[in-house]
């Protein structure tokens, strides 16, 4: 059995209202950093998995997104694995 | 009737909504631990408002998995009536029992104030003893409450006539200003294809006596009570 490191982000789909990522472009002005654009607010999850190799643990990490961590409708999902 | 209300970690209007079917309905109520796995027999499942599991990853997301949601998830397969309110609606989209999602209010403000809604179908247990062109006056409580769907769901739920309420002014009409949270065309709570789950953000159970002020949320228990004793 290895142990394998999920970075994962989530993140709001992009047809999709981020009001968080709004309120802080918003922000950004008032910094004096109008350059800034489009700030987009999303989640990052990190876990650790056992498996047997890196397809399964990938697999099972891409389960846990799409069943838990993020939700389809509204928010789109990528990962990384690391064996550690 | 024998209703079921589902009481989560974090579920915060549950006895709310057991008073107003025990004590103003007149119904029969048993209370079901999110850990259970036996629906009691309860013919009307309830799913109330608050913020399960502190509304931790998204709202309903980890309540979804609850043990209790697994029987209601088959009640209803089979055709059992269930209703979610508020936070109870969140859980029923995120356990794919009613089409779309909740996004955040698109003022990212947290709503919590009297709107006004009206019934937008006669072919539903919860609308069907509703005058359609009557403005419900109702509470609205929610941070998340901004129902989306994409495009194809959308057409279906119009076509199909699953819009139980839109949001309306005072005079009924319904209208841009008239949404608080930025909900696509005004809706305020859908029925699945098989009518009979049902989910919306406003919160009836809290205007359903004259001792708060404010009656209008008994038209949805009359109008689901009306067809379960017919």
């Amino acid at each position: 059995m290895k142990t394998f490191l999920a970075e994962i982000d989530v993140m709001p789909k992009k047809e999709i209202l981020d009001p968080q990522g709004k309120a802080v472009t918003g922000s950004m002005k008032n910094l004096g950093l109008s350059e800034i654009q489009n700030v987009r607010i999303g989640k990052h999850i990190s876990l650790e998995i056992e498996a047997d190799n890196e397809a399964t643990a990938s697999a099972k990490v891409d389960e846990a997104c799409k069943n838990l961590l993020a939700n389809l409708i509204m928010e789109s999902y990528n990962f990384t694995l690391t064996e550690k | 009737m024998k209703f079921g209300v589902v009481i989560f970690p974090g579920s915060n209007c549950d006895e709310d909504i057991i008073h107003v079917l025990q004590n103003v309905m007149g119904q029969q109520v048993v209370r079901l631990w999110h850990k259970d796995h036996d629906l009691q027999g309860a013919e009307f499942i309830v799913l109330p408002g608050g913020f399960s599991f502190g509304d931790y990853l998204r709202s309903g997301a980890i309540a979804r998995f609850s043990p209790i949601m697994q029987e209601v998830i088959q009640f209803a397969a089979k055709g059992g009536k269930v209703m979610g309110i508020c936070n109870g609606f969140q859980i029923l989209t995120e356990a794919g029992l009613l089409p779309g999602a909740l996004l955040h209010n698109r003022n990212r403000k947290f709503i919590c104030r009297n709107i006004y809604l009206k019934a937008q179908t006669p072919n539903s247990l919860v609308t069907r003893g509703i005058d359609p062109q009557r403005a419900l006056k109702i509470p609205l409580a929610h941070g998340e409450g901004n129902y989306f769907a994409d495009a194809d769901v959308l057409k279906a739920l119009n076509d199909n006539d699953q819009v139980l309420f839109r949001y309306c002014d005072e005079a009924g009409n319904i209208t841009d200003d008239s949404n608080p949270n930025g909900s696509l065309e005004n809706i305020a709570g859908v029925t699945n294809s098989g009518r009979n789950v049902f989910g919306f953000m406003p919160h009836p159970e809290r205007a359903a006596e004259a001792l708060v002020g404010n009656q209008d949320g008994l038209a949805i228990f009359e109008s689901i009570l009306s067809l379960a004793n017919a």
